[in-house]
């Protein structure tokens, strides 16, 4: 057996649910409720939903998904000025598949598509920079949704273009980072958590260390993981435990891939061409700091500064999405849930991602 | 002879008369004179079953086929597991002008290929030729036509206890057909399964009694085929997830693209509920064959009568998740 199927295992993973159970119960005896962790990455909310560990926990351990979804959390006005962008003649948009479908305030940018706007999909925003290399008649523009899994991957786009000396491609910065929003939801004083589980992929760019915030600044735990089923549960016990030792602490476990230090090579392409900006989160509003925009020097690719979009406030829906990325509600409690908002027909951005909560519940947790 | 196709190949005239004779005759031929517009079929069949599909695979070639054998394998398909024996297939093309001649041949001799190994006959087809960017190189339909004058199958004998059987690895197609796409740079050596299945379907109608129903899960992939499946008999399916046979490739590709494989398509894999007492027996002749030597049982029947179909998933911790028909656009012209 290889060692990425022992995290499978159906056996392990049973004896990992009562384990987690088991020191659950010992929470409860102790504390008079159920322990409450968030997870601020969309493919835990996913992968939490999928395996059936979040139903089957239900009783035992609260688990909240916060703000972990790059589509979910960005804001109106970013898709508005993309579809306004992409109805220009002269303009091949780019963009990940997610966002194709998320509702602007007049529509997606999926009929923008079918209207004649030329649209593409690209895996990469390496891709787009091709696409600007082979269209030079043309403006390739790319939007930049992400975290920090993605944020290295645009300034390398973007290191990119300045290599080929291309002065048709920019990206449309809507990038946001952990800590700020995550500092934010703790100072609100909204959710009363007892940690996080901390996001695999982001941390393998940011390392263990970066987290020491949290213990220092919130007397709040967290333990990085992976995905796999017995992975989330390990991390989920070792939340429990560190509460039931009174510690605070981060634990890093998902060692293979996360070092404490993250990735040197994707942080100084960061530092390089990006710097601080109060981005605006769906839902939540604009946060100091909690975005990365380009430096002045590389104001060029830069497509907020490039172009002219007319700044119309959004369209109001009574989508609840901002509610849910901040874990107050539930998706089974916004009215339109399952109801006129599903994933052929979505109203908010959490029904349109893989990520999204609202998919997760639509697709995994909706009653047999 | 000419490499490229123009709009001349598609008038009428000697050009369409030459890449007929050059292209379509030379390798479709079965000896049988043509006298009229339309082929004539001699044979007594009671019933006759017909399915119509058509192909915009992209991209044409990929690891396991191309455009023509799927043309082919998936019409027939169509017709085996409805229980029919497939016995002719028409073929039309719609081409972009400037495809390239050579391509053209080897899909072509793909069909005839695959038609061989199917045992049936390419009886009649059509050739339009269209302006540059009217089509993205080529399309094809096929209609097939087979001889349904027994059927085997009983969908009404339908019952709780009764077994869900898949004949072999979910999600080939989809993966292949994604790495096949370079712009999203994975590449993985998973070639798709396109296949006829005739072959495997009717030796084993013969031989058992007891199988309820088959589907061929392709777009939507196993998931969607099941919902349908359990809401056109309003039956309650329960699937285990650790029975589920996926390739690792599958799955690691499923792991970093966020695709799941119960919705990926499929091109050449049965999915059958048969009667628990022929279980052994059905999985014993799919094991002897080459296309079913991956079947494996996967789930069970667990209610026959309860007004509203569904399928469900029995997750390896044990709780039982509702299974919905795939949502929104995973991958588009896939087939």
């Amino acid at each position: 057996m290889r060692s990425m199927d022992l995290f499978s295992n159906p056996t392990i993973t049973r004896h990992s649910i009562e384990a987690v159970m088991s020191v659950a119960e010992r929470f409860k005896e102790k504390k008079g409720r159920v322990p409450v962790f968030m997870e601020v990455c969309g493919s835990h909310t996913m992968a939490l939903a999928k395996t059936g560990i979040k139903t089957k926990l239900k009783d035992y351990v609260k688990l909240i998904a916060g703000p972990g979804c790059p589509v979910c959390v960005t804001d109106q006005k970013s898709i508005d000025a993309m579809i306004q962008l992409s109805e220009q003649s002269n303009v091949i948009l780019c963009t990940f598949g997610d966002m194709m479908r998320v509702p602007g305030s007049k529509y997606t940018l999926t009929k923008a598509k079918t209207e004649g706007s030329d649209i593409r999909v690209v895996y990469s925003p390496v891709d787009s920079v091709k696409i600007a290399e082979e269209n030079p008649e043309k403006e390739v523009i790319f939007l930049g949704v992400g975290f920090e899994t993605t944020i290295p991957i645009l300034a390398l786009a973007v290191h990119e273009a300045k290599r080929k000396k291309l002065t048709n491609f920019s990206i449309w910065m809507t990038t946001k980072l952990v800590e700020p929003v995550v500092r934010a939801l703790l100072e609100s004083g909204e959710e009363r958590l007892d940690g996080f589980i901390l996001p695999g992929h982001v941390s393998i760019v940011l390392g263990k260390q970066n987290y020491n915030y949290l213990c220092n600044d919130y007397q709040m735990s967290g333990v990085i993981t992976g995905f796999k089923p017995v992975q989330l549960l390990s991390g989920i016990y070792k939340l429990i435990q560190l509460q039931l030792e009174d510690k605070i602490e981060i634990i890093n476990d998902y060692t293979y891939v996360v070092k404490d230090e993250g990735n040197a090579a994707a942080l100084t392409l960061i530092d390089k061409y990006l710097e601080p900006f109060a981005e605006e989160w769906r839902g939540i509003g604009p946060i100091p700091d909690s975005g990365l925009v380009l430096k002045s020097e590389y104001v060029q690719f830069d497509a907020k500064k490039k172009f002219n979009v007319s700044k119309e406030s959004p369209r109001k829906t009574k989508c609840r999405c901002g509610e849910i990325v901040r874990g107050l509600i539930t998706p089974e409690e916004c009215t339109l849930f399952n109801k006129a908002c599903s994933p052929t027909h979505p109203i908010g951005p959490c029904m349109v991602s893989t990520e999204g909560t609202c998919a997760a519940h639509y697709q995994y947790m909706r009653g047999n | 002879m000419v490499k490229r196709i123009s709009l001349a190949h598609g008038e009428g005239g000697e050009l369409t008369h030459q890449l007929i004779n050059d292209v379509f005759i030379k390798s479709f031929q079965h000896h049988e004179q043509t006298q009229f517009d339309a082929a004539i079929l001699k044979w007594d069949a009671t019933n006759i079953a017909v399915t119509t599909d058509s192909f915009v695979i992209k991209p044409l070639f990929f690891p396991g086929g191309n455009i023509g054998k799927l043309a082919v394998a998936g019409t027939v398909n169509d017709l085996a597991v409805s229980g029919a024996i497939p016995k002719a297939i028409t073929a039309g093309f719609i081409i972009e002008e400037g495809f390239p001649m050579v391509d053209l041949e080897k899909i072509v001799q793909s069909m005839a290929d695959e038609a061989e190994e199917a045992g049936v006959k390419i009886i009649a087809g059509d050739t339009k030729v269209v302006e540059k960017g009217s089509v993205d190189g080529l399309f094809i339909n096929t209609t097939g036509i087979g001889d349904l004058s027994e059927q085997r199958m009983t969908p009404e004998m339908i019952k709780e206890g009764d077994t869900v059987i898949i004949s072999g690895p979910i999600g080939d197609h989809g993966i292949a057909i994604l790495s096949a796409r370079q712009d999203l740079g994975i590449l993985t050596d998973v070639s798709s399964d396109c296949a006829s299945l005739n072959c495997l379907i009717q030796p084993l109608l013969k031989q058992v009694n007891g199988i309820r129903i088959m589907r061929d899960p392709t777009r939507g992939g196993l998931a969607t085929t099941l919902v349908e499946l359990c809401e056109d008999f309003n039956i309650t399916i329960e699937l285990k997830e650790a029975t589920l046979p996926i390739r690792k490739k599958v799955e690691g590709a499923c792991d970093i693209l966020g695709f799941d494989p119960l919705y990926l398509a499929n091109e050449g894999k049965v999915a059958m509920i048969v009667d628990k007492k022929e279980e052994q027996q059905v999985l014993q002749l799919l094991h002897q064959h080459e296309l079913g030597k991956g079947a494996q049982v996967i789930g069970q029947v667990t209610s026959s009568d309860n007004g509203e179909g569904k399928l469900l998933l029995k997750t390896p911790i044990g709780t039982t998740r509702r299974l919905q028909r795939l949502s929104g656009l995973l991958l588009p012209r896939i087939c």
